[in-house]
């Protein structure tokens, strides 16, 4: 019975000569290098030691150690490894590519590596299948790492955007808080994040708003020109920002000047209802587009059946229809917010120095004075962001839940 | 003619209206100002040494910054064209000072009117002497670009004059550089050879500026070009350059502030300008205030004051004495200014005249040969 369930049953085990031991080889040579590198070995001595760590694991563990055991061995031969070329940083970095290598061992000595395509498959598809999952992890690696990298650098006790030797010998010495400290106590960041706080929310509340009502409207067969109002709502999404920008400047500087001359605002006050008026603008786009695209799972006989009910249109959206597209409306409502909370070029050209939003000063930061504290504030704001989405994405899962879409 | 002299005749009134009866606050001022500056340290310093101390003896100001002097030429022009003038007074070097009081977007000062006598009895005109380049511009401080080393990169010889940027024998690896050709193309003239009294006259020749461009040629394949200030500072402290130019304050911060190992030198080193320009057009009440605010802003302990937190020169000849020490260090400041006699035995000054004429032909022609 237990054979029936064998992935590689039927299919003879590739030779460990002509096979598995060179691919371990490349594996272990490529993992050197970088341990050598970073262990200050310099690479042709670390490729060596990686072959050769790599070339005596597979000949030993697996025949001699069942795979827990075995991986944990390697795990642990190479962390020791790592702590007497490195210290404590390099028992950290040994543990991580020791484990990768004893993975390796296994999965390439017992047939793993075919576990997830059928018996039937020849050796190019098992390979393509590989070499499928190896290109979506490197892209997943692509896009994260340059964000992860910001967050151990933003711990830095020094005033550079700089991994110094300290920070890699893991020298406690050599992180602090101090950037963070800056962030939360320096009047330089605390009024640009009071800004964003204010401008982002109004602006998102407008564009919710209007590009549900907008939504909601286009959906209607009997409007006429749909299309074309359409592509002209979109258009601040498609139209390059800095010409928005160019467009917004000399128009909003008009209507500001109009307002503080004929309705007496404060110059401060007009600053901000511009730059939120503009904010508005560039998020209204993605309101519209999640909304329609919800609107088109929306049964409009439900409409139908409440006003035969007696209901207003008025109570008929409350009641019926904004319940059922209420995840369409909050997720253009998150794209809203993150574009008004992340936008630097209009704000740039549209608001004064007292509207000045966290992106300009980080942008302002980057240019004139290479400072940690701007890695700081990213990681808080990346923080901020996983938390957000993964609140709407509960939110999205119980709504779902509740009106049965879907099991669990 | 007759209308000029008249509007001085008021000014010079009101302003000794303002002086005299300054307690009795005769006209009305803005509260609040908004001022562009640079960022960094440099906008701390001058948030310490002259807009705290006003603030305190003015509390009802209030003042909003905008770090803005790098695009504050394209700035003041856009709000110009829209009418809408939200900066009250601008920090920019000499050289914008200059374009934006040829545009008329910035106005023409009075010095022995606007700006406070020296603290030793010189008039205005002479404290400033040289820094008043335009009839616009309200020089702080003097600056200088200049290059600094990795000590641990250079070996047993650290470099001791400017040409240790073209010897990529002694000194192997990167270096960063201006991407503009403002002080990139003297220092290749005077390592190739040129007589320094000579070269702008050898630069503004066809075969001059081929003369610099194969210098430069040179080490181009070893070049970091960097845009921002800050930028020389980073990639000395990461090791990816060995030397390269950036402000005197800068590499100041990064040496005695970061303790960062790079040494610098003063050789050679570029001096130029930086100061205030008022936008025109402003209405009576904010102008009042700005100029209440620059006459304190630029007097002779204002400006000493300022080199406790950066070490910038004082553009004051009176200021020099009063130099005191670094606000947290506690070192003396006077022997980290680019115009201390020490470090000043081998300057340029830089040509105003000879980059306003030049300055458009040579751009050009360095990015071009930037992108061959």
């Amino acid at each position: 019975m237990a054979a029936a369930f064998n992935p590689t049953a039927g299919k003879p085990l590739r030779p460990f000569l002509t096979f598995a031991l060179p691919l371990l080889l490349a594996f272990g040579a490529i993992l050197g290098f970088i341990g050598g590198q970073a262990a200050g070995l310099g690479p042709a001595a670390g490729t060596l030691v990686g072959m050769v760590v790599a070339a005596v694991l597979a000949f030993v563990l697996p025949r001699y150690l069942p795979q827990q055991t075995g991986r944990w061995t390697a795990t642990g031969i190479c962390g020791v490894l790592g702590l007497l070329a490195g210290g404590l940083a390099g028992f950290i970095g040994g543990v991580i590519l020791g484990a990768l290598l004893g993975w390796a061992v296994y999965w390439l000595t017992t047939g793993n590596y075919r576990r997830g395509v059928p018996v039937y498959a020849t050796s190019g598809q098992t390979l393509w299948h590989n070499a499928f999952k190896f290109i979506c992890g490197t892209i997943f690696f692509f896009l994260i790492a340059p964000i992860v990298t910001v967050i151990p650098l933003s711990f830095n006790a020094e005033n550079f955007f700089t991994f110094t030797p300290g920070m890699l010998a893991l020298d406690p010495e050599a992180y602090s808080l101090r950037h963070y400290r800056d962030f939360f106590t320096n009047d330089a960041w605390l009024q640009p994040l009071k800004n964003s706080l204010i401008i982002a929310p109004l602006a998102t509340i407008i564009s919710v708003t209007l590009g549900t009502l907008a939504a909601i409207g286009l959906s209607q067969s009997h409007v006429p020109a749909r299309r074309a109002i359409m592509a002209i709502l979109i258009s601040p999404m498609i139209v390059p920002l800095i010409i928005s920008a160019t467009g917004m400047f000399f128009f909003y500087s008009q209507m500001g000047l109009w307002m503080e001359e004929y309705l007496g605002l404060s110059k401060d006050l007009t600053g901000y209802i511009k730059v939120v008026l503009a904010h508005a603008a560039l998020g209204i786009p993605f309101v519209i587009i999640t909304v329609t695209a919800t609107l088109v799972g929306f049964d409009q006989s439900l409409t139908r059946a409440a006003a035969n009910m007696g209901a207003g249109p008025a109570k008929t959206f409350f009641k019926i229809q904004m319940p059922l597209i209420l995840p369409g409306v909050i997720s253009g409502g998150l794209f809203a917010f993150i574009t008004s909370f992340d936008e630097v070029v209009v704000v740039l050209f549209v608001g004064a120095a007292a509207q000045k939003t966290l992106p300009w000063q980080m942008f302002t930061g980057l240019r004139e004075q290479i400072s940690p504290t701007i890695l700081a504030v990213a990681t808080v704001l990346v923080c901020v962001s996983i938390c957000l989405l993964t609140v709407v994405e509960l939110l999205r899962r119980r709504s779902e839940r509740l009106r049965g879409m879907s099991p669990g | 003619m007759t209308l000029k002299t008249k509007l001085g005749a008021t000014t010079a009134l009101v302003l000794a209206g303002t002086t005299v009866f300054s307690a009795a606050n005769a006209q009305e001022m803005a509260n609040d100002m908004t001022i562009v500056s640079w960022g960094g340290a440099y906008q701390n310093s001058q948030l310490k040494a002259y807009v705290e101390p006003y603030i305190a003896a003015n509390p009802d100001v209030t003042v909003v910054w905008d770090e803005s002097s790098a695009e504050a030429v394209a700035k003041l022009r856009a709000m110009n064209e829209a009418g809408n003038i939200t900066w009250d007074l601008v920090d920019v070097e000499a050289a914008d000072g200059i374009r934006l009081c040829d545009e008329g977007l910035v106005m023409e000062i009075d010095v022995e009117e606007m700006l406070a006598e020296g603290d030793d009895g010189t008039s205005a005109e002479d404290d400033f002497g040289d820094s008043l380049v335009s009839d616009c511009f309200i020089p702080q401080i003097v600056f200088s670009t200049t290059v600094g080393y990795r000590t641990d990169m250079v070996g047993d010889t650290p470099p001791s004059d400017i040409c240790a940027i073209f010897d990529l024998e002694t000194y192997p690896g990167m270096r960063s550089l201006n991407r503009r050709p403002l002080a990139n193309m003297e220092w290749a003239l005077l390592c190739d050879g040129v007589a320094k009294d000579d070269i702008y006259d050898v630069l503004a020749t066809d075969e001059g500026q081929a003369q610099a461009f194969a210098k430069l040629d040179t080490i181009k394949e070893n070049v970091v070009w960097w845009t921002a200030g800050a930028d020389t500072p980073q990639l000395l402290a990461d090791g990816e350059v060995v030397m390269g130019s950036t402000y005197n304050g800068r590499l100041f911060s990064a040496i005695a502030e970061q303790d960062q190992p790079i040494g610098m030198l003063w050789d050679a080193q570029m001096l130029d300008y930086d100061g205030w320009v008022i936008p025109d057009g402003l209405s009576e009440e904010r102008l009042a205030r700005v100029m209440d605010f620059v006459r304190f802003a630029t007097d002779t302990q204002r400006l000493a004051d300022q080199a406790a937190y950066i070490s910038y020169g004082p553009a004051r000849a009176s200021s020099a004495p009063l130099v005191g020490d670094h606000a947290e260090l506690g070192i003396p400041m006077a022997e980290h200014m680019p115009t201390d006699p020490a470090n000043a035995t081998n300057v340029f000054v830089t040509q105003y005249a000879f980059w306003s004429d030049y300055r458009d032909d040579l751009d050009a022609k360095f990015q071009a040969w930037l992108a061959q």
